[in-house]
């Protein structure tokens, strides 16, 4: 048992840390701010979800009980997340930030 | 009855935050008590800033979009790390306008935070007559398609949830 729980553990970490990974390379090759954007929304997702689900279980196994601190940090994620992306892509439509070769469609004028 | 909202004007915001302070700090009578304090004060406090939010009218769509989403940005995440990582010459962004049918203001902002969090779409900004929602993606074959599924799949089920 303890070492499925180990296994689990692990896995979840390293999927975690992949997606926080690609997302932070996602932030470092994408060519504009609007498609950078997409980048850290990305990792805050399942990046920190898989951190998330490998630390409610090890501390879940450790303390034999439920720990539930994970899950507010979650919800709190997926209620700040986007509106700090919206407000940003606001305000790079505000600045007339310049856009990737080849976008389709307008920005709106702010 | 009048003084019960005077005291408790949003019921169920109080029960969540007596829920999210008893998660924080542990399950013991002093917490409860302290918390139940908070969940009565807060809302109270916080009043002016709150709109009138909507009633849920229907729980189970509400648990089935919740899945639906959750489902959705593991599906995502991995087709936007595929192009994240792939040639970036062959990605299309661009701006898509989304034709919106919700009519209250809390449902759009359920719509519009939805949308960005799931993967390689971002609410950038909506009209100021609330009926159009502009969409940053990141790769986009179709526009029309790309409305209609986030149509379909996460505005119709708010419509449902909220009859609005």
């Amino acid at each position: 048992m303890d070492s499925l729980i180990e296994w689990l553990v692990s896995a979840s970490v390293i999927i975690g840390g992949v997606f926080a990974l690609v997302g932070s390379i996602g932030l470092a090759r994408l060519p504009d701010f609007y498609t950078r954007l997409h980048g850290p929304t990305k990792a805050t997702t399942l990046g920190v979800g898989g951190t998330i689900v490998a630390s409610l279980l090890f501390f879940s196994w450790q303390e034999r009980g439920l720990q539930l601190h994970e899950v507010l940090i979650t919800l709190f994620l997926f209620i700040t997340a986007p509106v700090s992306a919206h407000m940003l892509a606001k305000a790079a439509m505000h600045r007339q930030l310049k856009r990737m070769k080849g976008t389709r469609g307008e920005p709106w004028k702010q | 009855m009048t003084l019960l909202y005077r005291v408790l004007p949003y019921p169920s915001l109080s029960l969540i935050l007596w829920f999210t302070w008893m998660l924080l700090s542990g399950f013991t009578a002093g917490h409860a008590v302290l918390g139940a304090i908070l969940a009565v004060l807060l809302p109270l406090g916080t009043r002016p800033f709150w709109p009138n939010v909507p009633r849920i009218r229907n729980l189970p769509r509400l648990l089935g979009f919740v899945v639906v989403v959750l489902y959705d940005i593991v599906v995502a995440n991995v087709s936007v790390a595929i192009k994240v990582l792939g040639p970036l010459r062959s990605i299309r962004p661009g701006f898509v306008e989304l034709p919106l049918e919700l009519e209250d203001d809390f449902a759009i902002a359920l719509l519009a935070s939805t949308v960005s969090l799931t993967p390689g779409t971002v609410s950038a900004d909506v009209s100021p007559d609330r009926k159009t929602l502009l969409v940053h993606a990141l790769d986009v074959d179709d526009a029309a398609a790309l409305v209609a599924e986030i149509k379909q799949r996460y505005e119709r089920p708010l419509k449902e949830i909220f009859e609005c």
